[in-house]
């Protein structure tokens, strides 16, 4: 007798789950639980915070997460900036400028930032003995941060401005206002708006590409959290295990998975606002 | 601010348009216009889509750039590059069909921001002719409502107050009351009525023949890019010369 198609369903259903429990069952039984723990979890790092222990957090965190979070929104700020310039000369009456900023903008955005952070903090020292970059070869490092996602962001920025419909132009211009009073009191701030979600993103790309900062070499107490994770590796009540990388990975994921979220409730907001 | 940078002539009409030509690309929209609007008149401008009229009011304050001719408002050459178009531009209030109110701007900042930024008011100055003017639209009491949250003929009564804070010589109204529901179109004519029986001097592209008729002291109708007819609106309606002009207003009639 033909089986009932919702019965035929159920049983599908069932069969997809099997295997996945099967799967999981397997994975379970045969790892090596011990082993895991003692290379990715390392007791001496996670600590136990019901007794008290906090293993390596405190120095992951005040030196590491800080340090991240400082270059994160000092690269941000003064991306964002030059961003800005780069979006309204792409957008400018003057041929030169609109040349000037495509060239800039193509140039940092066909780069790995990796390089672009290389020779910011070794190449332009080098080439020119005796100047010391602000902050050191970390504010080079950083400045390098800057150059690119500036590029990223004068992209993001002009298509918020040319977002703003035309009429709103139209309708500051024909109150009198200058072409410049109408960027600043009328477009920006309807461009700024539609941006920020992409600009959050923008700054959780930040968050992450500070970790390329990592070939640098830092002072102890200027170390992002990438660095420092790879030094408990050498060096740590942790050393010769992954648990000081695990540890960063949590700590990264803490700042980086609300903002995404944050990202996604943005955009639908905008989009029940149209 | 004085407007020490050009003078105007209090004889001179307010608009007058010479031989005005402007094309988009290979297709010509104005074809030779001559036109002009005394001081205190009520101009309407008519056509069909297409025929030229937006073109021609957006030409006035020099939205859209002409190709050749001459343009004069209160005798002043909006087209010579020695003109301090932005002042021209503070003396011409305008209205849009789709409103253009600043949505990130309370009604009230809608209305000051360009008083205090472009005429350089004080902001207690601006703020109460923001106010009459508010009062003026029918809107008195709604300065913190901001535009998305009004329908759309209060925020065209809001454009208008926004215009009219300048304290404009003119006004220039392109199809105001396209973009409304029917059961708003009325308040914003009655509006648009007032400012006429006041001596505004007005010039409207519109669709709104009864409002030609009852307010219009002049009736312009438009056509592939020139100027077909035009005179007192009551005989234009009612006795059309041209056939174009007889057949669009069967139509819309």
């Amino acid at each position: 007798m033909p089986l009932k198609r919702s019965t035929r369903r159920t049983l599908g259903r069932a069969a997809l789950y099997a295997v996945l429990l099967g799967v999981v069952l397997l994975l379970v039984l045969t790892a090596d639980w011990a082993t895991i723990r003692a290379n990715f979890f390392a007791p001496a790092g996670i600590g136990n915070p019901f007794v008290g222990d906090w293993g390596t957090w405190p120095d992951l965190i005040t030196v590491g997460v800080k340090n991240t979070l400082i270059y994160t929104a000092v690269a941000f700020a003064v991306g964002l900036a030059l961003g800005v310039v780069l979006a309204l000369m792409r957008l400018s009456p003057v041929a030169a400028y609109r040349w000037l900023a495509t060239a800039y903008i193509e140039f940092f955005r066909g780069l790995p930032v990796l390089l672009v952070v290389l020779v910011m903090a070794f190449g332009i020292p080098i080439a020119f003995q005796g100047w010391t970059p602000p902050g050191g070869t970390v504010g080079a490092g950083v400045v390098g941060l800057i150059l690119v996602a500036g590029a990223y962001m004068a992209e993001t920025i002009r298509a918020g401005i040319q977002a703003v419909p035309k009429g709103q132009t139209e309708a500051a211009r024909s109150l009198g206002m200058s072409a410049g009073r109408t960027t600043v009191t009328v477009v920006l701030p309807q461009a700024f708006r539609i941006v920020i979600p992409p600009l959050t993103n923008e700054f959780v790309l930040l968050i992450k590409d500070t970790a390329l900062l990592f070939v640098i070499g830092f002072a102890a107490d200027q170390r992002e959290l990438t660095t420092i994770a790879r030094d408990f590796m050498a060096s740590s009540d942790t050393a010769g295990t992954s648990t000081s990388l695990i540890q960063a990975s949590v700590l990264y994921l803490l700042i980086t998975l609300p903002l995404t979220r944050l990202v996604s409730w943005l955009e639908r907001k905008q989009q029940k606002a149209r | 601010m004085t407007d020490t940078t050009f003078a105007t002539n209090p004889t001179a009409p307010a608009i007058e348009i010479r031989d005005l030509h402007k094309s988009f690309g290979s297709n010509e929209v104005l074809k030779g216009i001559d036109f002009h609007v005394d001081n205190s008149e009520v101009v309407c401008v008519i056509g069909p889509s297409g025929s030229g009229k937006s073109t021609l009011l957006r030409c006035v304050n020099r939205l859209e750039e002409p190709d050749s001719g001459q343009i004069l408002v209160e005798g002043v050459d909006i087209i010579d590059p020695e003109t301090d178009l932005d002042a021209v531009r503070s003396r011409i209030g305008m209205v849009f069909q789709q409103f253009n109110l600043f949505p990130h701007m309370s009604v009230l900042r809608n209305l000051t921001v360009a008083q205090e930024k472009v005429k350089k008011r004080s902001k207690k100055e601006a703020v109460e002719v923001a106010r009459a003017n508010l009062e003026k639209v029918g809107l008195g009491g709604r300065e913190d409502a901001y535009p998305a949250h009004l329908s759309g003929g209060q925020q065209q009564r809001v454009a208008i107050a926004r215009a009219l804070s300048m304290d404009p010589d003119m006004m220039l109204f392109d199809e105001p009351t396209s973009a409304l529901d029917p059961e708003l179109v009325g308040d914003v004519l009655e509006v648009m009525k007032t400012l006429a029986s006041e001596g505004m001097t007005m010039m409207v592209v519109t669709h709104e023949m009864g409002f030609a008729r009852e307010v219009g002291d002049k009736l312009v109708f438009m056509d592939g890019g020139v100027i077909l007819e035009e005179g007192d609106p009551r005989e234009v309606l009612a006795a059309p010369q041209h056939e174009r002009t007889q057949a669009f207003l069967s139509k819309v009639l």
